[in-house]
């Protein structure tokens, strides 16, 4: 049970965003892929959810291969990508984003029960279930975004910057949240973020991308332990 | 008095019919972004085939299922044979803008075409299922006939099942995901293209709807339905493009616009009044008359 990355390539046109990525992240761990702006982490996450085709290399989840079918097909092997930028669907109400998560599974008494621990994990959203989810402070608007994903009940989690633009507070708490996924329900993670330190403290391995390609990995102890990365990731 | 209540009925059952075509618009622009043309061109062909089975068995309700049938299904085939290949090829470049214009206006003179070729260019009737003849207030006749308040009846249930559909049912929050976000619909599991392909026959079926109801009061020609375009287009623009609800509330303000306009100034200024509204919204709210906080639902 893992996650297999081998030797990844992406490009946009002529730019390698991707460059001969490999990296496994055992079932049932957070890996955190850390990188500054440009270094191609979005890039890595949509191509493992089908949203961007590789170049070259392979992903395996199990034994699903990620870049055999469509996104709409990716999600019904258990991996649920949540994109970057808080997203949810604005014009639909809070609840409807997040029947839409479940929609595919065709079963509305599951839908229920999932709500309700998804609305366990996230009070706030079972107080604004009813409002559209463009009225909803950004910090909520993460947490629909990551209820949305939970939904589908995937195995894998794919998190693009859930931090960008929130207040240290409400980092901290959805920090804990993805933790406590791990924790729970172990479910596997994969945490792209800018936030290297808030990322690194709560994950079990760590990757440093820059200009896509992998310049340090390991667990995520040793990458807070290293000089190389603290001053480039850390700042300190 | 007798003739304001009269302009009021006329207007509402000719903006019904305006509100079918609008919604029709609607539905296509926003989960495609393209403005569908063809649309008078996919509604004539249904027409014409309602003409034909009116023709053949005297039903009008016959004629009329097969109608919204036939819209469905060229709705569907358009999307998928044309639309979905031409967004395959054309990715970049000014093209991309134009291409979808270019080619709905084209289908649009192709399928009239088909239809002038196949039925000849003369005028052909449709007969109405309910009485045309007006209404006897008094001793005066109103214009307004049994057939007109068929008309807003049957309007007013396709108006129904479609608000139904699209916000109780999985399907209707498939439609709506898929065309707000197809990004994030397809990676909560939405099958998008083929959601979109649907959507499509639902704006074809609605765009039948309208074509065979407009038909009774007038004749069908190949060309007969162009009108339809004009002013279902007018009111989804003043609709704001955007909203199933606008696209009703821009059809009936256009359906009395006109009547009142060409009962109480002059006939000939009914183009005009359309396209006065339409001009003044633009300037004036721009994203629509229902636009705020709420406008882009429904
Ligand atoms: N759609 C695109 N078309 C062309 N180039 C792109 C596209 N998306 C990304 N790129 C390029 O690919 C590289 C990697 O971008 P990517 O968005 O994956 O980085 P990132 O690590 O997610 O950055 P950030 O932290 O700012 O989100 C960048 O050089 C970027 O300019
Ligand atoms: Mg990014």
């Amino acid at each position: 049970m893992s996650l297999v990355v081998s030797n990844l390539s992406v490009d946009h046109g002529a730019i390698r965003a991707v460059s001969g990525v490999s990296f496994t992240v055992e079932s049932g761990k957070i890996a955190a892929i850390i990188g500054s702006n440009g270094a191609g982490k979005t890039t890595l996450l949509r191509t493992l959810s089908g949203l961007k085709s590789a170049t070259h290399g392979s992903a395996q989840w199990n034994d699903h291969d990620l870049f055999s079918v469509k996104p709409e097909f990716n999600v019904r092997h258990g991996i649920a990508h949540v994109g970057e930028g808080k997203s949810v669907i604005a014009e639909l109400s809070v609840e409807e984003n997040l029947h839409l998560g479940a929609i595919w599974r065709k079963n509305k008494k599951e839908m229920k029960s999932t709500q309700l621990d998804v609305i366990e994990l996230f009070p706030i959203l079972g107080e604004r279930i009813k409002q559209r989810a463009d009225t909803l402070s950004g910090g909520e608007r993460q947490m629909l975004a990551i209820g949305r994903a939970l939904m589908s009940r995937p195995q894998l989690l794919l998190l693009d910057e859930p931090s960008l633009g929130l207040a240290p507070l409400v980092i901290e708490q959805i920090f804990q949240t993805i933790k406590s996924l791990r924790d729970q329900m172990s479910l596997t993670v994969v945490l792209v973020e800018q936030n290297a330190l808030g990322a690194l403290e709560i994950a079990d391995t760590g990757i440093a991308l820059n200009l896509g390609k992998v310049v340090v990995a390991g667990s995520a102890q040793s990458l807070l332990n290293d000089p190389a990365v603290r001053a480039a990731y850390l700042g300190y | 008095m007798y003739k304001f209540i009269s302009s009021l009925l006329i207007g509402l059952s000719l903006g019904a019919i305006y509100s079918l075509m609008s919604i029709s618009l609607v539905l296509v622009w926003r989960s495609t972004r393209v403005v569908n043309f063809a649309q008078a061109g996919q509604a004539i062909v249904s027409t014409y085939i309602a003409y034909e089975v009116v023709n053949r068995t005297g039903s009008f309700w016959l004629a009329f299922i097969v109608a919204i049938l036939a819209g469905a299904l060229l709705g569907a085939i358009v999307d998928r044979y044309f639309m979905r290949p031409l967004f395959k090829r054309v990715t970049t470049g000014p093209i991309v803008a134009i291409a979808p214009v270019v080619a709905t206006l084209g289908l649009l003179g192709i399928l009239r075409a088909i239809v002038g070729f196949i039925w000849g260019v003369e005028l052909k009737p449709i007969a109405a299922p309910v009485s045309l003849d007006g209404y006897s207030l008094g001793s005066e006749v109103l214009p307004f006939a049994p057939y007109n308040a068929l008309v807003i009846l049957i309007v007013a249930i396709v108006l129904i099942v479609l608000s139904l559909l699209f916000q109780k049912t999985n399907l209707g929050l498939s439609l709506r995901a898929s065309a707000f976000s197809p990004e994030i619909a397809r990676l909560s599991g939405v099958r998008v293209n083929e959601i979109r392909t649907l959507g499509w026959a639902i704006a074809g079926a609605a765009g039948a709807i309208a074509g065979i109801l407009a038909t009774p009061t007038s004749y069908l020609s190949p060309n007969s339905l162009d009108i339809l375009l004009v002013f279902g287009f007018a009111a989804a623009v003043i609709g704001g493009l955007e909203s199933m609800v606008g696209a009703v509330v821009g059809g009936l303000v256009l359906g009395l616009g006109v009547t009142f306009v060409s009962n109480y100034v002059s006939t000939s200024l009914i183009f005009p009044t359309a396209f006065v509204f339409l001009i003044v919204i633009l300037l004036v709210r721009p994203s629509g008359i229902v636009a705020g906080k709420r406008s882009r639902r429904a």
